[in-house]
């Protein structure tokens, strides 16, 4: 189980070069995220979509009733009508294809659906990302998700044959949909046409630094106790046992570091005394860690515990 | 006092945190933690929009901050195993590197340069694509001609029915006539343009998408809608009106007809990437392709606005056809001009 998923991560794990030639991990958005973002925006688009006609539906009915009453004003009624008219098209237009230019050519590279399951867009080559590629993959979304619903809709409104029609647009919408589901890097085609793609949005907080207390010196605050282990008792982890020993130390769930405890000492051969468990693992991380970075100044790493070698 | 108290506090017990952490790589992060702080605090509130906020001197630490944070992260892999702030580093640089090498200008600046010369640039960029496709239009023309000359009953096949309402084969010349002058008064013409803009852009926009296959359904597309042009010319050239019939076309035809053109040029551009990517990736290639069709493409959406209004309102306003052939052949001229005879070099146009 927990193999599977770092397998399915690592499937998503990818390795941009900065211009600097700094390389560095990023993961994929997964298509379920952007299903949700896209979903979001989508909802986002309708609600303002919605709030637009009915304001201009509000002043269409009041300008319309102005044109009634006084009728002097019945021409000028005319054309302020049908400005509104075109003010309402505009406006459609512009919510369809402006948000999502507007937003992705933001610092933040992300729609607010995107935002909100913290994913953004990149380019795919590692440099920059230009206003050119943001609306190129916004084209295309436009044929991709808009043109067969504009499709049903003209149909129906135009009262043709819907069975045809809705065969149409349907697999047309398919085509586009299951797109990313048939290459490596989940690309739609709207970015496989503009070199992008989509990756999750690091935020991380700088946690504490790990060797800082008392304990990490070997000493434990609580009894006093001194932890010196030998170089045989360091000699037996490597680099990822390291680090799940570093989560479970950030975690700070007593349970889990009881039993982490335990199976060290078990391992090394000492008897575990219960109560101090915290002390001994600080302890043994900060030396087993110092031990392993000695080893990485002169280029000798452990990867593992079945890592042969020093 | 007080203050100056809590300074010095604040300052000894940093430094005691110094010298307390025990390990060679923590002692390297407190050293450069106060760095990281920063630049994160700068990355926080530029990704928030708030730039005015920013103080001239963040600004500038920007790029300076990002390659130092880069390269703490460079010597962190190589001696430190803190999982936590390897993977801390790797997502401030990610962020910072986003922001340094985001996009340079917002939606407005991007269309100022739009219309500034990278249109015109882009369209010259595809110039093969646009006279494969001009070659193409032309032949469909031909096509929608010569069918109707051999066989009238053609005509009901390649024209669609909206416009086959009186304008059929042994139509009298008054009842053509009729058609092409005196609809001043027809209905509202803002709402006629608008509708007639959103059915020209769902052209265009099919004929640049279908540039996915190849380019083939692009084509296919043009000679469709220009076969029903050369149908309807045949049409009224049989009762001596091609001249009218052209005019009255003219007058916004020149204008989306070239979109269409455009448009079609801009599909055929990203089918022929694909199908022949030469040296590069077919991926990078498309990339490529597809930047700059979709250049081309915006401007397609801007040229059928134009065409919308010419037709909505010129069309119905102007009722003779040396008015309307003036009109067309003018707006011909304007983007011939536009896209192949005014040009600007990428850094004069910063500037005007």
């Amino acid at each position: 189980m927990n193999a599977a998923i770092r397998q399915l991560r690592n499937d998503r794990h990818r390795v941009m070069v900065t211009p600097e030639g700094i390389a560095l991990p990023i993961i994929l958005a997964s298509r379920g995220a952007r299903f949700g973002a896209l979903l979001i925006d989508l909802i986002l688009i309708v609600l303002a979509m919605i709030l637009a006609t009915l304001g201009i539906a509000l002043l269409a009915g009041g300008t319309a009733k102005l044109g009634f009453e006084v009728d002097q004003a019945k021409g000028a009624a005319r054309h302020a009508l049908d400005f509104l008219i075109i003010l309402w098209i505009a406006a459609i237009f512009l919510f369809r294809n402006a948000y999502f230019l507007f937003f992705e050519l933001g610092p933040r590279g992300a729609t607010l659906g995107k935002r909100m399951v913290g994913i953004r867009i990149a380019a795919r080559d590692g440099g920059r990302l230009s206003a050119e590629m943001v609306i190129a993959r916004n084209l295309l979304r436009d044929i991709e998700l808009f043109l067969p619903a504009v499709l049903l809709i003209g149909a129906s409104a135009e009262g043709t044959e819907m069975g045809p029609v809705m065969l149409g647009a349907t697999a047309w919408f398919l085509v586009f949909a299951l797109f990313p589901f048939f290459n490596r890097d989940r690309l739609r085609a709207g970015d496989l046409i503009a070199g992008s793609w989509v990756v999750e949005a690091p935020k991380r907080k700088l946690e504490a630094a790990m060797s800082l207390g008392q304990a990490a010196r070997g000493t434990s605050a609580t009894t006093g106790t001194s932890y010196r282990f030998g170089e045989a008792e360091l000699a037996i982890y490597g680099e990822y046992e390291l680090q799940t020993l570093e989560r479970v130390l950030r975690e700070n769930r007593p349970e889990a570091q009881a039993a982490v405890a335990e199976a060290i000492c078990r391992k090394i051969g000492w008897n575990p005394g219960a109560g101090d468990e915290r002390a001994f693992l600080e302890a043994y991380y900060t030396q087993l860690r110092a031990r392993l970075e000695g080893g990485m100044r002169m280029g000798k790493r452990k990867a593992d515990k079945y890592a042969g070698g020093n | 006092m007080a203050i100056f108290g809590l300074f010095g506090d604040r300052a000894t017990a940093q430094e005691a945190a110094i010298e307390a952490a025990a390990l060679r790589s923590d002692r390297f992060r407190q050293q450069r933690e106060g760095d990281w702080q920063r630049l994160e605090s700068i990355v926080t509130r530029m990704e928030a929009g708030r730039l005015r906020k920013l103080s001239d001197a963040d600004v500038l630490a920007l790029p300076v901050l990002y390659r130092t944070v880069a390269s703490s992260l460079s010597v962190a892999r190589e001696t430190s195993l803190d999982a936590a702030t390897l993977a801390y580093l790797e997502g401030l640089v990610q962020r910072a590197w986003f922001l340094v090498y985001g996009p340079r200008v917002g939606l407005l600046g991007w269309f100022r340069r739009f219309l500034g010369g990278e249109w015109s640039r882009a369209v010259r960029a595809i110039r093969a694509d646009i006279l494969i496709a001009l070659a193409v239009m032309v032949a469909g023309v031909l096509v929608g001609w010569l069918l109707v000359a051999s066989d009238p009953e053609w005509y009901f096949a390649l024209v669609p029915e909206q416009f086959a309402d009186a304008r059929v084969p042994g139509a009298s010349r008054a009842v053509l006539h009729g058609t092409l002058f005196g609809n001043g008064e027809q209905q509202s013409l803002s709402a006629f343009s608008a509708y007639l803009f959103s059915h020209n852009a769902q052209i265009a926009i099919l004929a640049f998408a279908l540039g996915f296959a190849f380019g083939i359904p692009s084509l296919l597309l043009l000679v469709q809608n220009t076969a029903t042009m050369g149908a309807m010319l045949w049409l009224y050239h049989g009762q001596g009106l091609t001249l009218d019939f052209a005019a009255w076309l003219s007058v916004h035809g020149t204008t989306e007809l070239f979109a269409i053109l455009l448009a079609g040029a801009a599909g055929l551009h990203i089918g022929r990437s694909i199908a022949f990517p030469g040296e590069q990736s077919v991926l990078a290639s498309a990339a490529a392709a597809g930047q700059r069709a979709s250049q081309v493409m915006a401007g397609v959406v801007l040229m059928l606005v134009v065409a919308a209004i010419l037709e909505g309102f010129a069309r119905q306003l102007i009722d003779d056809t040396f008015g309307r052939l003036a009109v067309g052949i003018f707006m011909l001229v304007f983007w011939l001009a536009y896209f192949f005879v005014f040009r600007r070099s990428p850094n004069r146009s910063e500037q005007g």
